[in-house]
């Protein structure tokens, strides 16, 4: 795993596990790897990792069984969606706007390249 | 676990002292990265952490005992592995065999598993002597994972690793670092170790200039592309523009650039100090 600049590296990796959720590498109800497994496999300190799991949980992400670790929250797909659509509303969207009015780019154009892409 | 104080140490009187009432603590759970220019003393304190060196006055205890007395309790609990070393012309499974037996949590089921993270678990009866320096590192690295000891001090452990063992020591320190354990790297290659790390600590000119975890660098400063209004503490010029160490602001966490950390620290002490001592 390489590491972005910028984003603090606890996140990096709880992006990482709501991409495996999205795709469907993890489902719902699925068992989520180890604290430990997951620190070694992305090579990463540990408490790195748990900071990335309560981070999950406060957000309804995972959840865990006691005893048996953390598991994917039945809905965790909805919430990834939702979070991900504000961050995207809130942060890139913002700017990806300006710069379509900076090159005077019409609502009736973008509505246009839009479609297309949607259509590819 | 460990508790420095009040050392003094220096290697001649014409050169003076390396260290003056040098006080520090390091505590089970954590990976220490020990961060410092050439010649502020790294190793010289790790020597001193490891009873190698008398200190002139001052001690250092680990769990209370001098380390200095060298105690078999002492010893059998802790694992240096130095920059430099040699190893006994052996076949591998016989020198585990021998030195095994000075570590009673010593387990070769870990170091099988270790072995194979190095990829060097396949022939337990190689000579020592046929293999190069740094499949020697990697096999010492493994050996001293698996003494199960609760400190494990490693000098430029990266130091004369291939590409992927750099990213294979990695993966040992996420496989057998564990609660009880303190793990302290000594090194100038932060980049290898940037992940790891749950602690850093600075040194430089017989002061701690910093000394504290990887979760408050990340609440107090932030390492980011230059903003309008930022007062930069470090600046650091770039192709894509100039990158900066500033105060974190609104609650915002950032990556930490271990390398840029340790310029401001070198270069601004004071700012560095204020930040870090302020209640948050």
């Amino acid at each position: 795993m390489n590491f972005k600049d910028n984003k603090a590296i606890y996140l990096q990796i709880a992006d990482r596990i709501g991409d495996q959720i999205l795709s469907g590498a993890l489902t719902a109800e699925g068992k989520v790897p180890s604290v430990r497994e997951l620190a070694a496999e992305i090579e990463v300190n540990a408490n790195t990792v748990a900071r990335t799991y309560d981070h999950l949980q406060q957000n309804g992400i995972i959840y865990t069984k006691r005893g048996l670790g953390y598991f994917v929250s039945p809905d965790a797909k909805e919430k990834i969606v939702a979070t991900r659509r504000d961050q995207l509303m809130q942060g890139e969207m913002d700017y990806f706007l300006g710069q379509l009015k900076a090159v005077g780019i019409t609502p009736d154009e973008l509505q246009r390249l839009y479609s297309d892409y949607l259509a590819k | 676990m460990f508790t420095i104080n009040q050392l003094s140490f220096g290697y001649n009187k014409r050169t003076g002292n390396l260290f003056q009432d040098f006080s520090l603590e390091l505590n089970a759970g954590n990976v220490y990265g020990l961060l410092g220019k050439n010649g502020a003393g790294k190793s010289t304190l790790i020597y001193l952490m490891t009873g190698l060196l008398t200190p002139k006055s001052g001690n250092v205890t680990m769990d209370g005992i001098n380390v200095r007395r060298r105690l078999p309790q002492t010893l059998n609990d802790l694992f240096l592995v130095p920059e430099e070393f040699e190893l006994p012309n052996l076949p591998l499974k016989q020198y585990v065999a021998i030195n095994s037996q000075f570590y009673p949590r010593f387990s070769m089921e870990d170091m099988q598993r270790y072995l194979d993270i190095f990829e060097m678990g396949n022939d337990l009866n190689v000579k020592l002597n046929n293999l190069s320096m740094g499949q020697k590192k990697k096999l010492f690295m493994a050996f001293a994972f698996a003494t199960n000891t609760r400190a494990l001090i490693m000098d430029e452990p990266t130091n004369g690793l291939d590409i992927p063992g750099k990213s294979q020591f990695r993966k040992l320190i996420g496989t057998g670092m564990t609660d009880d354990k303190m793990i302290l790297i000594s090194t100038h290659q932060v980049r290898d170790i940037n992940s790891v790390l749950d602690h850093v600590v600075i040194i430089d000119q017989n002061k701690v200039l910093l000394n504290t975890s990887i979760a408050d660098v990340m609440s107090r400063l932030a390492f980011r592309s230059l903003r309008q209004g930022d007062k930069p503490i470090f600046t650091q010029q770039s192709a894509m523009g100039d990158v900066v160490v500033v105060p974190a602001q609104d609650g915002e966490e950032t990556a930490i650039d271990l390398e840029m950390l340790f310029n401001a620290t070198i270069q601004s002490p004071e700012s560095i100090n204020q930040l870090f001592t302020a209640s948050k």
